[in-house]
């Protein structure tokens, strides 16, 4: 038994390195491919209208960006285990509604409690979810879609007609969102911290390597004995956490929450996740790709808004951009798998 | 439907023997849809019970008005999921055909090119997703995930802020009155549904079109070295798809007499939970048309049984969701059982004291 565990790797041949060096290669480009898309928007865009790339309207696009980054970061742990959560729009709404419903309940409530308690509504919902799929063994994409109704149907009783108004919010609240750093909102900075936290614990930490192995092959990650169930269960839970938490973020942006908050936010996540590179069946992508996905959306939402396009043109543009994007990532992975075969069968091995 | 309802009895001795007999002698009465159909007759008499109205023509007449085009795309998508795929985009199909209803007549088209510009974008639009989908080799979730969000960003584009409502009556009235001599109870969508579901459950259930369905849902690999041509029949799939929801899309906007952008917005949620809880297996391989109905009925009498109590009827998803919940646990109930016995003390101590006496006959030399 030690034996086997002291054993060391056999050295690898240059063959595999070489193999596994393209696949680094090409998986960095499809990361860098985001930048150089978001790099020609800006610059096409800054190029006929100015005030593009002014410090209010960068800000603007950063602030807008931190909601739905937050939301892929937790999106993307979820994918990557191949599960899909699509109940963030709707815990997001909740959490939103009732975190800020608090200010008007308890004068003087202390702005962290708040946080804290949309950050419990979030992860509880989370734990629901993560538990129904990894215990009852039913896919995800069910399973969320069930509690997408339920707790939207859930948010719409508990609220009623009701809707708190950014008057009964207090200005340190609503100020969260304009609050900046040296001309970088604060949110953004935050955020950025957060995504590198969440992109180190997938790339260095067992378990978030776990993540990976479980989502590129279950069967086998069943044989070698991961605890899949208990890694399934934690991503859902840091996926409905951070729902919650960018709920409260939500009230504090917006100010005015009724029952329909973050209705649809589960589609745009989606998008942003996968054309930041996360393949929609698990296994790979990065946090920090989710991330600039979720940027270039904001961009292109921001872009259009400024070259005078009317914004209906959004939608559209999201929906080819992700049929572009999955379409782009299908020929590289078609492409390296035959060249990768291709340097196997010249080395003879 | 599920592969274990034809399988030959089980010896008596394994196994409860009176359970087994009976699912050897009716099998039927362990089948899902029978399970719904008693679901459907107790939602049925509650609802009676509850209000007298439930059972009236009337009240049966908006049920099929409010639940009609639902019912409809529902169709199409059973049999998208029973060949192992799903499609996410009937309800932005429905949308753009709509908007593409409302943009065309206000620019004056005559009805009978607008019927044909829209069933070819129908077209187009499911054999984009089946192109993409059979020939790219793009999982059809995020396919459709990206079509929804495309179409219902064409039908944005298409109208915009603006609403459009001064259709004729002659078509209007197609949406809101009876079919003549149904004693008012039956609405052009809910005859339209049948008709359609029949002619779906026939190629479905009675064709070797449908049985290759089930065989390419069941293992698609399997299904192609059988000869099936897994690709076509799938990418006809979507486009039949893409044709049967524009049409849904006429249906819902001479029923409501308004084009707007938003029209059909989360309608896809609806059509798969209906499909889900009529006994179609998510994974692809079962299913049935007659299952689909009954979810049909279940779902529409449930949501107007609650309209009828006063329960707050935008909160009605809570009551769907549970309903979907259930049909998948449901579903693997046995399964759980199975393993909640695994689990049992007694037997776990029967396992390891198996399990030390096997080491221990290992052992000897």
């Amino acid at each position: 038994m030690t034996a086997t565990l002291l054993r060391r790797e056999p050295p690898e041949t240059p063959a595999e390195a070489s193999s596994r060096r393209l696949t680094e290669r090409v998986f960095r480009i499809r990361e860098s491919g985001i930048i150089v898309v978001l790099a020609l928007f800006v610059a096409v865009t800054a190029g006929v209208q100015h005030r593009f790339i002014s410090d209010t309207n960068i800000q603007f696009i950063l602030v807008n960006t931190t909601i739905y980054a937050l939301l892929a970061l937790g999106e993307t742990m979820v994918v990557i285990s191949r599960n899909v959560d699509l109940s963030v729009g709707s815990v997001l709404g909740m959490s939103a509604y009732l975190s800020a419903d608090l200010f008007g309940g308890h004068h003087g409530i202390p702005i962290p409690l708040v946080f804290a308690a949309g950050l419990g509504i979030g992860l509880g919902w989370g734990i629901v979810n993560g538990l129904l799929v990894a215990a009852g063994r039913v896919p995800s994409l069910v399973v969320t879609l069930a509690t997408l109704y339920i707790i939207r149907g859930v948010d719409i009783l508990i609220v009623g007609g009701g809707m708190v108004t950014a008057n009964t919010l207090p200005a340190s609240f609503t100020g969260i969102p304009k609050s900046t750093l040296l001309g970088i909102p604060d949110l953004a900075i935050a955020v950025a911290v957060v995504v590198a936290a969440g992109a180190y614990y997938l790339r260095s930490f067992r378990s978030g390597r776990e993540l990976y192995a479980i989502g590129s092959n279950p069967e086998a990650a069943r044989l070698t004995g991961l605890p899949i169930g208990k890694r399934v269960l934690f991503a859902f839970a840091v996926s409905g956490a951070i729902a919650g938490v960018a709920g409260v973020l939500w009230a504090a942006q917006y100010g005015t929450v009724d029952s329909t908050a973050g209705t649809g936010y589960e589609l745009t996540v989606i998008t942003a996740v996968v054309v930041g590179g996360v393949a929609i069946f698990g296994g790979s992508g990065s946090v920090v790709g989710a991330a600039l996905g979720a940027l270039l959306l904001a961009t292109i939402n921001s872009a259009l808004y400024v070259l005078g396009v009317s914004d209906f043109w959004d939608q559209a543009i999201f929906g080819f951009l992700l049929i572009l994007a999955i379409t782009i990532d299908r020929i590289i992975s078609v492409k390296l798998t035959a060249a990768l075969r291709l340097r196997s069968t010249r080395r003879g091995t | 439907m599920a592969p274990d309802v034809g399988v030959a009895p089980l010896p008596p001795h394994q196994g409860r023997p009176g359970l087994a007999s009976i699912r050897a002698r009716a099998p039927w009465a362990f089948r899902w849809e029978t399970g719904l159909a008693l679901v459907v007759i107790v939602i049925g008499i509650a609802g009676t019970t509850a209000s007298p109205s439930f059972l009236t023509s009337n009240n049966l007449f908006n049920l099929g008005l409010s639940n009609g085009e639902i019912a409809i795309m529902a169709l199409p998508m059973t049999l998208i999921i029973i060949s192992g795929e799903i499609d996410l985009s009937v309800s932005s199909t429905l949308g753009m055909s709509s908007c593409l209803l409302g943009f065309l007549w206000s620019r004056h088209w005559s009805m009978i090119a607008i019927f044909v510009v829209i069933a070819i974008v129908g077209i187009a639009a499911g054999a984009l997703n089946g192109l993409l989908v059979t020939r790219v080799g793009l999982p059809s979730l995020a396919v459709t995930i990206g079509t929804l969000t495309l179409y219902a960003g064409i039908a944005e584009i298409l109208l915009g802020p603006n609403t459009v409502s001064n259709f004729p009556a002659a078509y209007t009235n197609l949406g809101v009155n009876a079919v003549p001599y149904t004693g008012g109870a039956i609405t052009y969508s809910t005859a339209i549904f049948a008709v359609l579901a029949l002619i779906f459950g026939v190629v479905l259930h009675a064709t070797p079109v449908g049985r290759s369905i089930f065989a390419m849902g069941a293992s698609p690999e399997a299904a192609l070295f059988a000869g099936i041509r897994v690709k076509r029949v799938k990418t006809v799939l979507f486009i039949v798809s893409g044709l049967v929801c524009s049409f849904a899309g006429v249906l819902y906007t001479f029923r409501l007499s308004t084009a707007v952008q938003n029209n059909g917005v989360g309608l896809e949620l609806d059509v798969v939970a209906i499909v889900l809880v009529g006994g179609v297996s998510i994974f692809g391989g079962q299913g049935s048309v007659p299952g689909v109905v009954l979810g049909v009925l279940a779902f529409a009498g449930i949501q107007n049984a609650l309209l009828l109590t006063n329960f707050n009827q935008e909160a009605s998803g809570v009551v769907a969701g549970g309903l979907l919940l259930l049909s998948v646990f449901g579903r693997n109930a046995a399964s759980y059982a199975r393993r909640l016995r695994e689990w049992s003390p007694a037997r776990r101590r029967r396992a390891e004291g198996a399990a030390v006496d096997g080491a221990a006959a290992g052992s000897q030399p």
